[in-house]
């Protein structure tokens, strides 16, 4: 399952650089979104992988999962939801006023 | 518990939504409420400077959970300087505004009050998780402040400062994931304590998240690789907003300066001093790149710009020093070139709207209203911000040298310091004949432009701009009791146990 998961999150964090690196605005949205999976698996896989665990008190548990980084995933999704809604806005914006979707504003080239 | 530490940051969140409903109300009476909410932070950031005066280090847990467990805001000295600093250059961004440039747009004093909600918080938190989540508010308003007018130009600037950000809060959450899987805490204090029994297996898992870290706030703090969204979008968004900017890269030095004392401070174990080889070379590079900027400038506003970058060069070079004498120039320094900042984009902008199609393209152009005054404070903060005596730019790159000597660095910060002083007197100078001497001699249009009520326009207008040369001129004559209050800051910074005790209790237990 370490490798599973920690496969994915590579895979998504290389695709999101590519893609941000990319000159047209539409790429480097995706690639923003793309960086955020990544770090949000990253972080809930940093309270350690665990299956069938509680997260909240159970007298008969015999262990617990770590809740924390769970309330850090919510937190950051959140975030990073409403940081896309305003990056596309944005990049419409751009489009609209520059005439390009270049993100350096420049023509067709 | 004291409520003044949660005071700062709760006012502002309630002024942005009293705001926000009461958008039917006409925009003086909303200019008045924003205002006056920035007063009151300001008055409050000062009681808190007072209450910490003294070397305390007042804590405040939200919902009153004990501290490793909940969240908590921590006012030492150094997080209530840099509350005043930003309260009091809000004042003056707000009074500038409320001439005009906040009804180009909605919403204007709603984001602007947000922005002070995050930068007051990301200054008094004491959790790293917290610390993102203030940076993405003040980021979010910050978006919406830079745009604020619209047009191509801030629309260009605008979205690559948000997209590198977007891309630096996701470095961020990477470092504090990877911190809380080493350690398992994320309180600033709690961190610092357990990195003295990091084992050399975590080491280095430790040290690439406190470089991740390094990285982000370099990123908010506009330095050497990683400064180039900086001045396309500081020259060309509106001149209250700049003004307000000009703390924003502080944010960033603050927190490195955070990480580098306390978490990655001399008692970090295996970690310790682990900045330390990266930031002056970093921040006397910069330093020299941004004053390239100032003499390479053709637009008076870009060169106010690429003096921030090089003033946050000149700080982080303090702050690299590594010594008490150091952080404590460094600090007397921060709230000098923020101020000079602010008033220069204030003036530029008054310099720009006189000079019709020409803007502030340093160009000779035709004659402008009110040459001498606006020329005299040009001068002012000219002379200011390059450093030279007898005002305070010149005080704190003094105090910045005599911190230097004895330090192996000695002959680079002298030589870069000395150097782009050099290099700001020239460029300003030049700047300043371009725009006063070398303008056309004809006599201002005589009639309306003389009556009382363009003297009071005038007056509103300079008046932020002037506040804040007073200000600085005030650090001048002050300067001793400046110098003695950065001077205890920093010595409490270097002993970060002062800090810890105060959120966690003694160390006696061995480690919960």
């Amino acid at each position: 399952m370490e490798l599973l998961v920690a496969l994915i999150i590579g895979v998504l964090t290389a695709c999101g650089v590519y893609l941000v690196l990319r000159r047209r605005s539409f790429p480097v949205v995706l690639g923003l979104t793309m960086l955020s999976y990544g770090v949000n698996l990253f972080l809930f896989a940093m309270g350690r992988l665990t299956i069938g665990r509680p997260a909240v008190i159970q007298a008969d548990a015999a262990g617990y999962a770590d809740p924390l980084p769970q309330a850090l995933v919510l937190t950051a999704i959140v975030i990073s939801f409403a940081m896309t809604a305003f990056v596309i806005v944005l990049a419409l914006k751009a489009r609209s006023e520059l005439d390009t979707d270049h993100v350096d504003g420049r023509g067709e080239s | 518990m004291n409520h003044l530490v949660v005071a700062p940051v709760l006012l502002p969140l309630l002024a942005a939504i009293g705001l926000l409903l009461m958008r039917p109300l006409p925009l003086g009476v909303r200019r008045a409420l924003s205002a006056g909410a920035v007063a009151a932070q300001a008055a409050l950031a000062v009681m808190l400077l007072a209450a910490t005066r003294d070397g305390t280090i007042m804590t405040y847990a939200l919902g009153d959970w004990p501290a490793p467990f909940g969240i908590i805001l921590v006012a030492d000295a150094l997080a209530a300087w840099m509350v005043v600093i930003t309260t009091v250059l809000a004042l003056t961004a707000v009074l500038y505004a409320s001439r005009g440039d906040d009804g180009s747009g909605r919403h204007f004093h709603v984001l602007f009050q947000l922005q002070l909600f995050g930068l007051n918080g990301a200054f008094l938190t004491g959790d790293l998780f917290n610390l993102f989540v203030f940076f993405e508010i003040l980021l979010l308003a910050s978006y919406g402040l830079l745009l604020h007018g619209g047009g191509p130009l801030r629309t260009r600037g605008g979205l690559h400062f948000v997209v590198l950000n977007l891309a630096g809060s996701t470095l961020f959450l990477f470092a504090v994931g990877t911190l809380y899987g080493v350690l398992g805490t994320l309180n600033m204090a709690h961190l610092a304590r357990r990195m003295a029994s990091v084992g050399p297996d975590d080491a280095g898992l430790v040290q690439a998240a406190g470089l991740l870290l390094f990285g982000v706030f370099a990123l908010k703090a506009a330095l050497l690789p990683v400064y180039l969204w900086l001045p396309r979008a500081y020259a060309h968004t509106s001149a209250p907003v700049a003004a307000l900017f000009a703390i924003m890269t502080k944010v960033g030095a603050y927190s490195i300066l955070r990480l580098d004392t306390l978490i990655f401070g001399a008692a970090g174990g295996a970690s310790a001093h682990l900045l330390a080889p990266w930031l002056l070379p970093l921040a006397l590079a910069t330093a020299v790149v941004g004053m390239l900027g100032v003499a390479g400038g053709t637009l008076l506003r870009r060169q106010v710009a690429y003096l921030v970058v090089a003033s946050v060069g000149f700080l982080l070079t303090a702050v690299g020093l590594g010594s008490v004498e150091g952080i404590a120039a460094g600090l007397y320094y921060l709230p000098h070139s923020t101020f000079a900042a602010a008033a220069l984009f204030l003036l530029a902008d008054s310099i720009a709207s006189r000079r019709g199609a020409l803007a502030d393209h340093l160009v000779p152009g035709g004659a402008m209203s009110d040459p001498r005054l606006l020329g005299a404070l040009f001068l002012v903060a000219a002379v200011l911000i390059a450093g030279l005596p007898p005002l305070s730019g010149f005080v704190g790159k003094f105090l910045i040298l005599q911190a230097a000597l004895g330090h192996p660095a000695l002959p680079w910060v002298m030589a870069v310091l000395l150097g782009t002083s050099l290099l700001a007197v020239i460029a300003l100078a030049r700047s300043g004949s371009v725009l006063f001497y070398r303008a056309e001699l004809v006599a201002a249009p005589p009639g309306e432009d003389q009556g009382r009520g363009a003297m009071g326009r005038l007056g509103r207008e300079l008046a932020p701009a002037v506040a804040l040369l007073l200000l600085c001129g005030a650090l001048v004559a002050w300067a001793g009791a400046a110098h003695e209050h950065t001077h205890g800051m920093a010595l409490q910074l270097m002993n970060p146990e002062l800090y810890m005790e105060a959120v966690l209790g003694p160390a006696s237990r061995s480690g919960p």
